[in-house]
């Protein structure tokens, strides 16, 4: 008899299936590619418009806010690609009792929720992105250094995986109020605040945004780090927060589960 | 029209208006976090801007903080009245046969959605006036209020949503001939999201798109319903922009029409 797969070749397996899944719809692609395209269009052209009046916001430069809308568009299309979908059909699969099938897996069922579905074309907009980001990174010249690099991958790691906790938890809401797309969409709307650095916010709206909502350090730290202007301490902060958020995503999961009591048949 | 018509379809729109606001009344909770999410958006506006206002000594492009508050806090007003039915939700709609019951009716589907939508947004500014108490507490919007610009507001907002819903239900016309219209949407939303004054005061665009945004509908949705309740406009102007609303819910409707006329003889029923 096989083993069981463990993990990581499970989650390979369903992501691999997702994709094959999206290649049937190939069509998609071009709607995506633009969808990408206007949504840097739109990002450009308001940080244009802002730099028309200002030579520098809240100490940002237009090249260091540039990095800030290319994290902010990886970061959101590693969202749409793997959390969002799949966040989704977990609040569909609540609501109709069809869970059950997913929970008496012999597998981690936190795991099994959160690779079901793919939505391969939106790593476009990872890929538009990085090449924002690049551009951004030549422009800034030699203050970025490989530590930077290195510190940068580590940072959108963390910030990927922060963003993953706190819609996993959102969607958990759903065992006890089964309707909860309207708070998952009204997350997609605060998610748009960290088009901007959080240096510009309020400070009652900066604090919503580093401790409820951590955009500060899933977009504005691996933007500063990448920008070359990080005070490293923040990197730190930034695993802390991750760790909190992983421990705290894990736990109010278990106990999603554990007041599971199937709505099906 | 005889005059009985012009009475039935009052009554109909009355009808429509109350089933609207009865069924978000039901989703008040669902409501009011959507409001939410509406919110941030122009928060993160008049961050944005207020920042960059206090590094050009306290005011940008004739904006100063108070006026850029009070730009931002109606802002979430005409946001809730501008929303309309959906040009994607057409294609939901076509697809599964769900237009199939509307086409036997006497009465024009059209009316149905509009007075549906016309209905919602009283729940709606219901649920608004709390986040624009905590609004003004937090920025302090300078506004000069005048009746005249309160009553010219109120036609003027309801004017936008007019032009606003025939935007998109023309634009929904497409899912008649195509269902990959999701990125042609995406192209007029943002459009819309730059000339209508909706991520920053048109003032504050260079002048060419100033000119641009003028041969555009969206501004007359938007823009113009603030300006007039803050009061940036003169009597004439209002005037002037009361009339291009005017032209523009003409022109559209015609459109609409004429569209509509080409889109139902395509059109093959399936489903129930």
């Amino acid at each position: 008899m096989n083993r069981p797969a463990g993990p990581g070749r499970l989650a390979l397996l369903h992501v691999r299936l997702g994709i094959q899944q999206e290649m049937q719809y190939r069509a998609n692609f071009w709607v995506q590619l633009v969808n990408s395209v206007i949504a840097l269009g739109t990002g450009i052209v308001a940080i244009a418009i802002v730099y028309q009046h200002t030579e520098t916001l809240a100490g940002w430069s237009p090249e260091e806010l540039v990095t800030v809308l290319g994290v902010h568009l990886m970061v959101g299309g590693f969202l749409r690609t793997l959390v969002f979908p799949n966040m989704y059909k977990l609040m569909q699969d609540v609501e109709q009792g069809t869970l059950d099938y997913t929970l008496t897996r012999p597998a981690d069922s936190q795991l099994l929720v959160s690779v079901r579905e793919v939505e391969l074309w939106s790593l476009i907009d990872v890929l538009t992105g990085a090449g924002v980001l690049v551009w951004a990174v030549l422009r800034l010249g030699d203050r970025v250094g490989i530590f930077h690099y290195l510190a940068f991958l580590v940072a959108l790691v963390c910030g990927s995986i922060i963003l993953y906790c706190l819609w996993i938890i959102a969607a958990t809401l759903a065992f006890k109020v089964v309707r909860v797309d309207n708070v998952m969409q009204m997350l997609s709307g605060i998610y748009d605040a960290g088009r901007w650095p959080v240096g510009v916010y309020p400070g009652w709206l900066r604090g919503g945004l580093t401790f409820v909502v951590p955009l500060a350090f899933a977009i504005t730290v691996p933007a500063e780090t990448i920008s070359g202007r990080i005070d490293w301490i923040w990197l730190l902060f930034t695993g802390l927060a991750t760790s909190v958020a992983f421990v705290a995503a894990r736990l109010i999961w278990l106990w999603g589960i554990r007041n599971y009591s199937g709505a099906s048949a | 029209m005889t005059t009985e018509n012009h009475f039935s379809l009052f009554r109909y729109y009355l009808a429509g208006s109350r089933v609207g606001f009865q069924r978000d009344l039901q989703y008040r909770l669902a409501a009011f976090m959507v409001l939410v999410g509406f919110l941030i958006e122009p928060v993160v506006y008049l961050s944005v801007w207020t920042a960059v206002a206090r590094t050009q000594g306290g005011s940008v492009g004739g904006f100063d903080q108070g006026q850029l508050a009070a730009y931002y806090v109606v802002w979430t007003l005409v946001r809730v009245y501008n929303t309309a039915f959906d040009p994607k939700a057409w294609e939901w709609r076509i697809r599964e046969g769900r237009i199939n019951v509307f086409l036997s009716q006497p009465v024009h589907m059209f009316h149905r959605d509009f007075s549906i939508f016309m209905g919602s947004k009283l729940v709606w500014t219901i649920l608004w006036i709390p986040i624009a108490f905590v609004l003004t507490l937090i920025f302090r919007p300078a506004i000069e209020w005048h009746v005249v610009n309160v009553a010219a507001f109120a036609v003027a907002i309801w004017g936008g949503y007019g032009v606003r819903f025939l935007v998109l239900y023309v634009m929904g016309m497409i899912n008649f001939w195509t269902t990959r219209g999701a990125a042609m949407f995406g192209i007029v939303t943002a459009l819309e999201l730059i000339f209508s004054g909706r991520l920053v005061p048109l003032q504050l665009l260079p002048d060419w798109a100033q000119s641009l945004a003028a041969r555009m509908p969206f501004r007359w949705t938007f823009q113009f319903p603030i300006e007039v309740l803050i009061g940036r406009l003169e009597p004439a102007e209002v005037l002037t922009g009361l009339g291009y609303q005017f032209a523009w819910a003409t022109g559209l409707g015609l459109l609409f029409a004429l569209v509509w006329s080409r889109a139902v003889r395509r059109y093959e029923a399936v489903g129930n």
